[in-house]
């Protein structure tokens, strides 16, 4: 089967993100940019699906700007056989991600889609289950586990109790959650064999998808700062501070 | 305006998190709330005591049990033929079918908020909580996720809710639940608990989190959560993790043990009211944000404290 991966430019994980002083969003000028990190554990789960021998092809795709190119450089210098760039310079929100994902999906026909449970920078959380409901597809969302069965997917499931199990069938959706697996670097050669890979360019015109934004950011702010305390010198002080706040008794 | 809010429910008791996203909803309007799942007559019943709720929809489906979201979004999506708002609190299972509904209603869901500052603009954390973001929706119906540390807690007793049945097209067929294994606790959850101890990747291992961790939270009838690197490690499960992808949590007291303080970490607990850490590293982020920090050895600080509670 042929699976899709949708994968996204964001900041750096490292990178303490920075409010812009006019309040209009994060200053992400010269700021190290990386594939979201869960993308990169999608990227991973797909390659070692095929590496098992159940996946044939993986398609990485990617909305956003021109840059964007770079992540997808990296997916196909992971393993990742071919990509799709859905270019936009304007910001496209999750449900106009979902319906390019739509498009591509019904052109592609993947037995999986493999996303990011969220991106690192927007933090929505939303992206694999609006393109579940719009391909009408079973989802199983922030994975711990992915195993393939025939016609039908089991997936483990990283929720707030502990761990759940859905099986779902195929085609299917699923978002990674971090413990899915550890995601490989790319070695020099591959990174040099992805230069010749193919990356096709479209637009969201192409797919016939209107992406205007149907949120409006009015401002950015920065959350109330938290200033530094104060240190105690032993565990007696301590002990006595927690006496105070009615902690301890 | 009327919201719907989905009610989160175990085994007959109604999840706080769903409280807290009446109180959002409220800020909206009315209210009326959904319980979904087989036998959920009397839980149904509680919720339309929730004080502010207007009115219960009770959808008795063995299809709706697990919360699947192939068979609980569409049920949803009809329901909100009558309704200008989807409400949810931001657990796992709120997170998981409120997106799902959004799509089927073509509506661009507001995930997170942490105020309604009008009947279409929300503020909702983005970058790990580094930059609150103010939105304003031109979607004609809104789907919102709430998160729970922003709102207080309707209560629950002080409504006089009517209960009405509802249905829903049932089993998509597209989905099964297996299994689950779910954590058992004497503790206090996490993310409703009063204080916290967490420990990180200092610990080392399983062993020494159950005997140095353990012990202090139990003294101080404390919760017990994990940085991501204790959960990776193994030490402890998954849903100790606190942080943006983890668990966000904003007790009285929030005690770091052996955590360096990660923008990721952060995200998660730095809304506590008082924070306290100790670590033996005095340039450690955590200091910066901690109320009260105390420099040294976990493994001799720790025992030594627990001893003198
Ligand atoms: C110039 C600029 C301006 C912006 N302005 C705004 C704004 O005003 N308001 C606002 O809300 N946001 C804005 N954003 C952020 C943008 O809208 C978010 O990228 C978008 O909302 C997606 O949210 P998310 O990534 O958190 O989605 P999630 O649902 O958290 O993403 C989950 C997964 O979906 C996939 N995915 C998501 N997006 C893409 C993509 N583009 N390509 C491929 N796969 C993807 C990935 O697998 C990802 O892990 C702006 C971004 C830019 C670059
Ligand atoms: C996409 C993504 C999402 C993430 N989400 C989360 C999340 O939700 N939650 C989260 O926690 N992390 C998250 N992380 C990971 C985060 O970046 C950090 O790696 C993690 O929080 C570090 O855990 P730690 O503080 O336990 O370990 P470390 O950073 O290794 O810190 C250990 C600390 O212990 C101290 N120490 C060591 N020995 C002792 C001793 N004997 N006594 C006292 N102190 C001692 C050290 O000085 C150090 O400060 C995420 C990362 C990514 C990329």
């Amino acid at each position: 089967m042929k699976i899709l991966v949708p994968v996204k430019r964001v900041i750096d994980y490292n990178v303490k993100p920075r409010v812009k002083m006019d309040g209009t969003g994060v200053d992400l000028t010269n700021v190290k940019m990386s594939m979201n990190p869960f993308d990169e554990i999608a990227v991973e789960e797909a390659i070692r699906l095929k590496e098992k021998g159940i996946a044939t092809e993986i398609v990485a795709v990617s909305i956003g700007e021109q840059k964007a190119q770079e992540t997808l450089r990296t997916a196909l210098a992971m393993g990742a056989d071919r990509a799709i760039l859905v270019v936009s310079e304007t910001e496209v929100e999750p449900l106009g991600v979902a319906k390019i994902l739509q498009k591509i999906v019904e052109e592609e026909a993947p037995g999986l889609v493999i996303l990011g449970k969220q991106a690192i920078d927007d933090d929505s959380n939303q992206t694999g289950q609006m393109l579940a409901a719009l391909t009408g597809r079973p989802q199983g969302t922030f994975a711990s586990a992915v195993v393939v069965e025939g016609d039908s997917v089991k997936v483990t499931r990283e929720v707030d109790g502990g761990l759940e199990t859905v099986s779902l069938k195929t085609p299917a959706i699923v978002t990674t959650d971090l413990r899915l697996n550890e995601p490989r670097y790319a070695s020099l050669p591959n990174i040099m064999k992805a230069k010749s890979k193919p990356l096709a360019q479209k637009t969201p015109a192409d797919y016939g998808v209107d992406v205007t934004p149907r949120l409006k950011t009015v401002k950015v702010s920065e959350p109330p700062k938290r200033s530094a305390g104060i240190k105690v010198a032993d565990v007696d002080e301590l002990v006595a501070k927690l006496k105070a706040m009615g902690v301890a008794a | 305006m009327t919201s719907l809010v989905w009610v989160e429910h175990d085994t007959g008791a109604i999840k706080d998190a769903t409280l807290s996203a009446v109180t959002a909803a409220a800020a909206l309007g009315e209210v009326h709330v959904l319980v979904a799942g087989s036998g959920v007559g009397d839980v149904a019943a509680a919720a339309a005591q929730i004080a502010g709720v207007t009115k219960a929809l009770s959808a008795d489906d063995a299809a709706f049990d697990h919360v699947l979201p192939e068979n609980v979004a569409p049920l949803i999506a009809g329901l909100m033929a009558n309704y200008d708002a989807f409400v949810a609190p931001a657990t796992a299972n709120g997170k998981n079918i409120a997106p799902r509904v959004a799509a089927l209603l073509d509506v661009m869901q507001i995930s997170e908020i942490l105020s309604v500052e009008s009947a279409d603009t929300f503020t909702r954390p983005t970058y790990a909580g580094n930059a609150i973001a103010t939105v304003q929706s031109s979607d004609a119906k809104k789907v919102i996720t709430v998160r729970g540390t922003a709102f207080e807690k309707a209560a629950r007793e002080g409504g006089s809710g009517t209960v009405e049945a509802a249905s829903g097209a049932g089993d998509a067929g597209l989905s099964s639940f297996v299994g689950a294994e779910i954590s058992k606790s004497e503790r206090p959850e996490l993310t409703s608990a009063k204080i916290i101890v967490s420990g990180g990747r200092a610990l080392q291992n399983s062993e020494n989190f159950h005997s140095v961790i353990e012990p202090l939270a139990d003294k101080l009838g404390a919760a017990v959560g994990a940085s991501r690197a204790a959960v990776d490690a193994g030490y402890v499960p998954n849903d100790y993790q606190v942080g943006q992808t983890g668990k966000i949590v904003a007790p009285e007291v929030y005690i770091a043990i052996g955590i360096s303080g990660a923008i990721q970490h952060l995200a998660g607990m730095k809304d506590s009211k008082t924070i306290i850490a100790i670590n033996k590293d005095e340039d450690a982020p955590i200091f910066q944000v901690a109320d009260i920090g105390l420099v040294g050895d976990l493994f001799k600080i720790v025992p030594e404290l627990t001893g003198k509670l």
